[in-house]
């Protein structure tokens, strides 16, 4: 990429500058997407490692590894920067790469405040992570943040709710950015109904971002008054109420769950009718089950609440309109397997990810179904049947994606094959290591283990056991995904333009790598 | 709905087999109430209803994934919508949702009902043990992790119960209705025990209820399902459930204990008894922040030994485990503990370790301290 920059350097006004000092002062998007991809692949690995001593504690009865007090900032850290380190920024990378060449517009559309949305991200990053080395250790009152445990913390709680802050703010100026791009910056002809699926979710996303993240600084600003400044938002004591954060946080978190899936099913929905060389199935109705879905997830929040005693109408309210999100959920996997039908498929690895997505998505999405039902839920609250839930929807659904999707455009932003071989590979451990980890706690959950603890009785051992030899398969299986990215930076073949056979879209028609500048000239799309 | 529970099992078990071991469990624990029951067959109608769904849709794509590959030859047909397809594809879900709607309404609206109970317990959550009040009959008592140090710590070989049996169980009648009044003392927590079906958070300053009628004789063990700090996995519930004979003698015997304890806040004590009972007090109470050392967590509880409050004033130091430090992790014992058990406790605190202070607190102290934080207060609430 950087033999690109320096080709093109002559289409500057003026000099870039180099080294370090191009990537902190670039507003290029296709340099800061590469800034976000790779944070988002170190934040992988880290929150990663964190996952593998949670297993690695979990491997049998007693405490060998962690103590109760670590192995909760474990899984407390694990959360927040998996959801806002990772699948996060990985698909603000996407974005910043995709949308403005799927548009075909020059950039983004505010390109010193994309920069500034990136940059404050290491920042949060660093004061999350430095926390471990505080006195009192990292925070460890789960990524949720209830109070009242979570007033009990030390100087770590201060330090996450301003790094809360500080990643709220970079969404918010992201969603912006993303928003007036693509309102205003489509090529002539590209009207909103043929825009990419991809972005499309994006545009909605992005919507739910600015929607909600004021509501989490609304939530998380209360809570640090709560703790210094002497207020009793949450404190029965001083008038408060602890369950008002959980309506106010759900408020934003629920919306956040469609946040972290809705940019997977645009990645997948342009994924797989390449592999299929066939259009997407039931685009409108693609569009609109999106929307409903986004629509949806404001009024379905209490549900993660079902335990707290709501009165009888709010459990029925919720637990119906909970359930409806699967009929535009419905639509959207039926599309796909109706893409898929009488196509001509083949199997690159970015296909593979993409059919794994849909099939272990949609486990996820029964499961999420079984949890809606409130007597059912109440049965299952706060087990391990939830971590599965939310890892088949997070891990095989958009952790997968992305791996998807940067499979599918490597070799446009480096201007190299990846490995295929290795792709595979990674495919196949991955899948098979992710179910290996995830499947049992369906198991776990059912016969009563809670999450969020540190040692557990006998007759869980079994489960747990499979659950982190599976997790080791697939933690190490990603260092195989590192291996691919490197060898396709340094080399490897060269990639034509329209790289897939059944590749569609303005991004395919710029050469690969992709320019440093791309339609500075604005194409015409019939 | 029985042929159905009963198919549902069937499939169940067809998904587990290949093995058999007693250890692996694949469904919800077997239900021993009403409410436990009616999950128990909801949950089983709903993995059936998404089974097929996902035979269904995945046979289709799987069928695709086959026959309709590039290897094989095929050509790609052009078609991308078909709005009757598409309506039929939304109208289906929808009605196989109402379909689930209905039944899971009325189990939620049997599970918020409340009334009529023949038993009522109130149930605080404590970092980290239960507290249980049975309302009709005065009896108190802390329900406390009684499996030992040495098992979680691999030191010695874990027993059957490893983590899920208690000091004190909570006792009820066999066919009763047991309301219970859920609520916390310090952070949230979250009452369960999944054979009973009774699950309730329990919310400092709130008090929210739930109920269970047992059909069975037995022992129910659960646990703290929500996030309250360290040792949020070490804080079991077990229930008995007992005849109505069994439990009646339950009662006498509990009344029994609690008028010993009483004439215990009486008496006056030497050092070393008090030490000795205190020892006791602090590993139940004190020794899972302060640690049993007293050296604490640094940074996150402080130590006691040599700390301010234990080697100064002794007036000072009951007055902090009386009333806790508000704010932080520190609770009140005051109302969890008897004035011999707080004078016990401050007593061994004063004299273990590097503190050698050599005084003691009498339970006739601990009074006076309460009365004397009482008449404080009184003024200020005016």
């Amino acid at each position: 990429m950087s033999d690109a920059a320096h080709a093109h350097d002559d289409h500057g006004h003026h000099a870039h500058p180099t080294g370090i000092m191009r990537w902190l002062t670039t507003t290029n998007h296709k340099d800061i997407g590469t800034l976000y991809l790779w944070f988002a692949l170190i934040m992988l690995f880290a929150a990663g490692s964190m996952a593998l001593l949670i297993r690695a504690e979990l491997f049998q009865p007693g405490l060998q590894v962690t103590n109760p007090d670590f192995f909760n900032q474990l899984t407390t850290m694990h959360g927040l920067i998996m959801i806002f380190g990772v699948i996060m920024p990985a698909f603000s990378g996407f974005a910043n790469w995709q949308v403005p060449l799927m548009l075909g517009a020059p950039d983004m559309a505010f390109p010193r405040m994309n920069n500034w949305a990136f940059w404050v991200l290491p920042v949060a990053g660093l004061l999350l992570m430095s926390s471990f080395l505080l006195p009192g250790g990292a925070v460890a009152g789960g990524w949720t943040m209830y109070p009242p445990l979570f007033i009990q913390g030390g100087i770590s709680y201060d330090l996450t709710i301003l790094a809360v802050h500080i990643m709220g703010l970079s969404s918010i100026m992201g969603s912006i950015n993303i928003i007036t791009t693509i309102l205003n910056m489509r090529a002539p002809g590209l009207t909103l109904m043929k825009m990419p699926l991809f972005c499309w979710t994006w545009l909605i996303t992005a919507y739910l971002l600015i929607a909600t993240m004021p509501v989490l600084a609304g939530a998380v600003t209360m809570l640090l008054t709560d703790r210094n400044f002497g207020t009793h938002f949450f404190n029965a004591a001083g008038g408060g109420d602890p369950v008002m954060f959980q309506h106010i946080f759900w408020f934003f978190a629920h919306p956040e769950v469609y946040i972290l899936i809705l940019p997977a099913f645009g990645i997948v929905s342009q994924v797989i009718p390449t592999f299929a060389r066939k259009p997407l199935f039931g685009y409108a109705s693609m569009v609109y089950a999106t929307a409903s879905i986004a629509i949806l997830s404001f009024i379905v929040w209490a549900h993660h609440m079902f335990t707290v005693g709501m009165p009888v109408a709010a459990q029925l309210f919720f637990m119906f309109s909970t359930m409806l999100i699967a009929v535009p959920t419905g639509v959207k996997v039926f599309n796909w397997v109706a893409t898929m039908w009488k196509g001509s498929l083949s199997f690159e690895t970015p296909m593979l990810f993409a059919i794994a997505f849909v099939c272990l998505f949609t486990i996820g999405g029964f499961s999420g179904l079984v949890l809606a039902i409130a007597p059912v839920d109440i049965q299952l609250h706060d087990t391990y049947y939830v971590v599965a839930h939310f890892h088949y929807v997070l891990v095989s659904g958009a952790l997968f994606s992305i791996f998807a999707g940067i499979y599918y455009w490597m070799p446009k932003w480096t201007g190299h094959m990846y490995d295929e071989t290795l792709g595979k590979w990674h495919f196949w451990l991955s899948v098979i290591g992710m179910n290996i980890v995830f499947f049992p706690m369906h198991f776990l959950g059912l016969a009563g283990m809670p999450r969020r603890i540190p040692d557990y009785a006998l007759q869980f051992t079994e489960f747990n056991q499979i659950a982190t030899v599976g997790a080791f398969i697939f933690g190490f299986s990603q260092l195989i995904f590192l291996v691919v990215v490197l060898k396709a930076i340094k080399g490897g073949a060269k990639a034509g333009d329209r790289v897939w056979e059944g590749a569609e879209g303005l991004e395919w028609t710029v050469p690969s790598p992709a320019p440093y500048h791309t339609f500075e000239t604005a194409p015409v799309v019939k | 709905m029985k042929s159905m529970w009963q198919s549902g099992m069937g499939v169940l078990a067809l998904i587990g087999s290949g093995s058999a071991l007693a250890d692996y469990a694949y469904n919800l624990q077997a239900p021993a109430s009403q409410v436990a029951h009616d999950v128990f067959q909801l949950h089983n109608l709903i993995m059936l209803v998404c089974l097929g769904i996902f035979v269904v849709v995945f046979g289709a794509m799987f069928y695709s994934l086959i026959k309709h590959r590039k290897s094989a030859g095929h050509q790609a047909a052009h078609f991308h919508e078909n709005t009757t397809v598409e309506v039929i594809w939304t109208v289906i879900p929808f009605v196989i949702l109402m379909g689930m709607a209905y039944p899971a309404a009325k189990v939620v609206i049997d599970m918020k009902d409340t009334s009529n109970p023949d038993l009522t317990i109130k149930i605080t959550g404590y970092q980290w043990k239960w507290g249980y009040d049975y309302l009709n009959d005065d009896i108190r008592f802390y329900s406390t992790l009684a499996t030992p140090r040495e098992q979680i710590e691999g030191k010695a070989a874990k027993g059957e119960h490893y983590l899920l049996e208690v000091d004190e169980p909570m006792v009820v009648p066999v066919g009763k209705r047991v309301r219970l009044l859920i609520t916390a003392n310090d952070v949230l927590h979250a009452w369960w025990v999944p054979a009973l079906g009774a699950k309730q958070d329990a919310i400092p300053g709130f008090i929210r209820d739930s109920w269970f009628k047992a059909d069975k004789i037995g022992t129910y063990r659960g646990q703290c399902v929500e996030l309250c700090g360290k040792d949020h996995g070490f804080m079991p519930i077990v229930v008995e459930v007992v005849s109505e004979a069994d439990y009646q003698a339950w009662v006498a015997k509990k009344k029994g204990a609690a008028q010993a304890a009483a004439a215990d806040n009486a008496k006056a004590f030497a050092v070393a008894d008090l030490v000795t009972r205190g020892e006791k007090v602090y590993q139940a109470n004190c020794a899972a922040c302060h640690q049993a050392n007293g050296m604490g967590l640094p940074g996150t509880f402080p130590a006691i030994n040599g700390s301010k409050v234990a080697t100064g004033p002794i007036a000072d130091h009951i007055q902090v485990v009386l009333n806790g430090r508000p704010g932080t992790a520190m609770a009140a014992f005051g109302g969890q503990l008897s004035d011999a058990d707080i004078a016990a406790v401050v007593t061994y605190q004063r004299n273990a370790w590097d503190n050698k202070m050599g005084d003691l607190a009498q339970p006739a102290d601990i009074a006076a301290a309460r009365g004397g934080a009482t008449e404080a207060a009184a003024p200020a609430a005016q």
